[in-house]
């Protein structure tokens, strides 16, 4: 993948509603936004963690605020590049590569749409390996590196930049801001060196959202199930297969929350599910116990084709298989479960995780 | 009240004559003609001439049609369109039509201009609408397109630029048609815009249908109030649909699946409708069929649209059987229209499935000639077609347990008494002519779709506002307004914004209004 194709990006933007976990917003107008902009000014090369030199500037892009308002009012191509210019400008560095800050949603395509016109290359790895609703919800964060310079621009010509103190105060201001802005923004945050990247960026992400979509592009020819070659590409495991039977969702602090019960079919015909969710699917209870919890991947995957279902798009009647994939090592930490695990999400569970709960399911 | 249906199919036209408590007096199946209204005049006649009724008790017509689904796929007699988005300075990174078919954008000779204006999510203005852009765009369009399509940023929470725009364009461009989006599609503008620029493309194939439907009733002597069938089981007004024509895209697997339901009575069951080509197979789900949850393509263009979750595959009464090896393979080519000339029971030389099921002793045609069957191994070749069906019927379960499943369409004698699957399969009375029956039955809906601030008015209010929206909309499209009732619900809280933005979509239906 030396240079994306229009087929390469195609099959990100499913790869990534996948890893999304049913947030992250869908990725289509990423896909759309990233299409145009190479037809418009050139292909993007594609450079891996190990090509990045120390001195090297990787600069991360994304859009922030709610996916309902970016499918309406979409970017700009200033828009686009602002924040970019902005932080360069503001911060008197060059931005040398450009990286996905989030693999899972439509912020896996945003960045490819900036690198495109920038013409600088996309790094193919990001600071979550999947979606997650909040600013410092990254492993830079994890690491201890702080945001440095946010740079955040409407499609009017306005373009904020703010210095926060950590990456708390870096999701507040910036969310305000973005709010004002008519609830969607392009933000650049996190720039780092090369030789921080190397350290800190989860590599090969997006390869490996190109990977699945093209597992599931081509589930008509296989003769395994496309959820079953998933589950072996991503050492995850099959938590259930069942029906939705109701779904509740609320507005809590400005997030949609909710939870989804699920009635087993086939040989989990005696079972009862749960899905809880904020944004992203963040917990699974099966029969009343936790079968995986957040920082680990959930996926809730449509039962006939292996395609991805959205929180929003979970619909009763709806027939699915609940997936979990084991999340990148940093985000098994103590700081990476104190920032995403299941208590600061509020739900009432201490992190477990997802191997051992499969092991604790089997052995009852 | 006598009603009478017509579905035009791609092989067959059909027609019924429903009484007021909705009994077949009669039905009728001619070959669609190449001209249709021909095809519509026969049946007509056909059905006209099986029963008491006199053309003059005809107090309803109603018509479903793929003329619109078939002149987006085939890409004929579609209008040149002038598309307007409203959304400067946002929305440059995906201009309209992006990721359309070449073909159909050549077709379309799509003239397409961004102007300053659009709406944030809560209604405020991101710019004022600019009139001098505008006037460019109409100096733009003049001679050089048929219609106009106009889509804003944040249409469906307020329509006035969009509005605006259109006025601007009827009294500079007079005559030229104008399709505001948001009159046709939800949130997502780039779905909602697609939709608004085929309803665009379709106006002159819509206003021949509905002035070729009015003639050939007139010419029959029916002076009857005119109808069409919409995608989701219920019937707008021709002047609605002259409007709206992209409504009527995929009437045709609705019509059958509602006229199923009526026939068998069964609330829930899966129908199999096999025509002369293709067999569709949907869900019926408490009577109405159940929708599909995913963006859904109308010749290769993404769109917002509700549609009937269907599998079609390539079977039907038509379906070409060619040996293969050392089987058979069957379709996906069709004889289609021309089966009664090209079957080997009706004298021709093609091999279809309709000789093999008559064959295997599972079918009945009376002027069937039967002895030049003699070599064809039908035993062989019948469980095939047997498999494919029941293939499809396990594919649109959504358990393991057994359905009813109805059999609907001309095909659907091609089936046996038991499928796999199946808790009983029922062949109901006029069977062959259920989407007619479907087309005949609908009712006539209202649907809104809009944001609301929850800190402005609670849950409740918001939901009763959205409600009464939609009525007031089902009855303007011609609902009795004392008979209207909420067919669908729902509400989602839009997140990461402030307000507790609620999106709400509700939709209304009620019997027609006779006057």
């Amino acid at each position: 993948m030396n240079l994306l194709n229009k087929e390469d990006i195609e099959h990100i933007a499913v790869g990534a509603a996948v890893l999304g976990t049913g947030g992250g917003g869908d990725p289509y107008i990423g896909k759309m936004m990233a299409l145009s902009a190479i037809e418009k000014y050139g292909p993007v090369k594609v450079i891996t963690v190990d090509d990045l030199h120390e001195h090297d500037w990787v600069l991360p892009a994304s859009g922030m605020g709610s996916p309902s308002v970016l499918v309406e009012k979409i970017p700009s191509f200033e828009q686009l590049e602002n924040p970019l210019r902005t932080y360069e400008q503001v911060s008197g560095v060059q931005a040398s590569v450009i990286m996905p800050i989030e693999v899972g949603g439509v912020n896996s395509l945003i960045p490819v749409a900036v690198a495109a016109m920038t013409g600088l290359p996309i790094l193919d790895g990001d600071a979550m390996g999947r979606a997650f609703p909040e600013a410092q919800m990254v492993t830079f964060h994890l690491d201890g590196i702080k945001p440095g310079l946010v740079a955040i621009a409407d499609e009017q010509g306005n373009t904020v930049t703010i210095q926060p103190k950590d990456g708390f105060w870096a999701e507040k201001l910036a969310r305000m801001t973005t709010i004002a802005m008519g609830g969607s923004s392009i933000v650049c945050d996190y720039g780092i060196t090369g030789a921080t990247a190397k350290k800190s960026v989860i590599p090969g992400t997006l390869t490996l959202a190109k990977e699945i979509g093209k597992l599931l592009h081509e589930q008509r020819t296989a003769d395994v199930h496309p959820i079953t070659q998933m589950l072996d590409m991503l050492g995850g495991f099959r938590l259930f297969k069942g029906k939705v039977n109701q779904i509740e969702r609320k507005i809590v602090g400005g997030f949609t929350r909710g939870e989804a019960s699920l009635t087993g079919i086939d040989e989990d015909e005696h079972s009862a599910f749960k899905l809880f969710f904020q944004n992203e699917h963040l917990l699974a209870e099966k029969d009343g116990k936790p079968a995986a919890m957040t920082p680990d991947l959930i996926a809730v995957l449509d039962e006939e084709t292996g395609m991805p279902v959205t929180t929003e798009g979970l619909k009763y009647g709806a027939r699915v298989v609940v997936c979990a994939f084991p999340a990148n090592e940093k985000w098994r930490t103590e700081i990476g479960i104190e920032t995403a695990g299941p208590r600061y999400f509020k739900y009432p569970y201490d992190y477990v995780a997802l191997e051992t709960l499969v092991k604790e399911g089997h052995s009852k | 009240m006598i009603r009478l249906g017509i579905d035009v199919g791609g092989t067959n036209t059909d027609g019924v004559i429903l009484n007021s408590a909705n009994d077949v007096l009669a039905s009728a199946k001619t070959a669609t003609t190449q001209d249709v209204f021909s095809g519509i005049k026969k049946t007509i006649q056909t059905v006209l001439s099986q029963t008491d009724v006199k053309a003059g008790d005809i107090a309803v017509a109603t018509l479903g049609t793929t003329h619109c689904t078939n002149a987006i796929v085939e890409r004929k007699a579609l209008n040149r369109v002038g598309v307007v988005r409203i959304c400067l300075p946002s929305g440059t990174t995906v201009p309209p039509l992006l990721g359309w078919p070449d073909d159909l954008v050549n077709k379309l000779q799509a003239v397409t201009i961004l102007v300053h204006g659009g709406y944030e999510y809560n209604g405020e203005p991101i710019a004022a609408l600019d009139y001098d852009e505008l006037q460019a765009a109409a100096d733009q369009f003049r001679g050089k397109v048929d219609s106009i399509a106009i889509s804003g940023v944040f249409s469906p929470v307020l329509g006035d630029q969009e509005k605006a725009a259109a006025a601007f364009f009827e009294k500079e461009l007079p005559g030229i048609p104008v399709s505001v989006s948001s009159e046709i599609g939800t949130i997502g503008l780039i779905e909602r815009e697609n939709a608004t620029i085929l309803n665009a493309a379709l106006m002159t194939t819509i206003r021949n249908v509905a002035t070729g439907f009015e003639r050939a009733l007139k010419d029959e002597g029916i002076d009857a109030r005119i109808y069409f069938g919409q995608n989701d089981g219920t019937l707008m007004t021709s002047t609605y649909a002259q409007k709206y024509p992209i409504y009527t895209i995929a009437c045709g697997p609705t019509n059958s699946i509602r006229g199923a339901a009526h026939l068998s009575k069964e609330p829930n069951a899966i129908v199999v409708d096999i025509g002369g080509t293709t067999t569709d197979i949907g869900v019926l789900a408490n009577s109405f069929p159940r929708q599909t949850s995913i963006a859904v393509e109308v010749g290769g263009v993404r769109t917002n649209y509700r549609m009937p979750d269907i599998y079609a595959i390539g079977f039907g009464g038509g379906t070409q059987v060619v040996p293969a090896d050392d089987t058979w393979k069957v379709g996906p080519e069709s004889v289609g229209y021309q089966l009664t000339e090209k079957a080997l029971v009706f004298g021709g030389d093609v091999l279809t499935a309709t000789d093999v099921a008559i064959g295997a002793g599972f079918m009945e045609i009376p002027e069937a000639q039967k002895d030049r069957l003699r070599d064809v191994p039908a035993d062989e070749i019948y469980p095939l077609f047997i498999q494919k069906v029941e293939e499809a019927i396990d594919r649109m379960k959504t358990s393991s347990e057994d359905l009813p499943v109805v059999l609907v369409g001309g095909g659907a004698a091609l089936m046996p008494e038991k499928l796999q699957g199946a808790s009983r399969v029922i062949r109901p009375n006029h069977a062959s002519v259920a989407n007619a029956i479907g087309a005949a039955l609908g009712d006539i809906s209202g649907t809104v779709e809009k944001i609301f601030m929850l800190d402005e008015l609670s849950h409740a209010e918001a939901v009763e506002a959205a409600k009464a929206e939609a009525i007031a909309a089902a009855s303007e499209a011609g609902a009795n307004p004392d008979a209207i009732e909420i067919i669908q619900l729902e509400d989602f809280p839009l997140a990461y914004l402030p307000g507790n933005a609620l999106l709400v979509r509700v939709k209304a239906a009620g019997p027609l209004l006779i006057s």
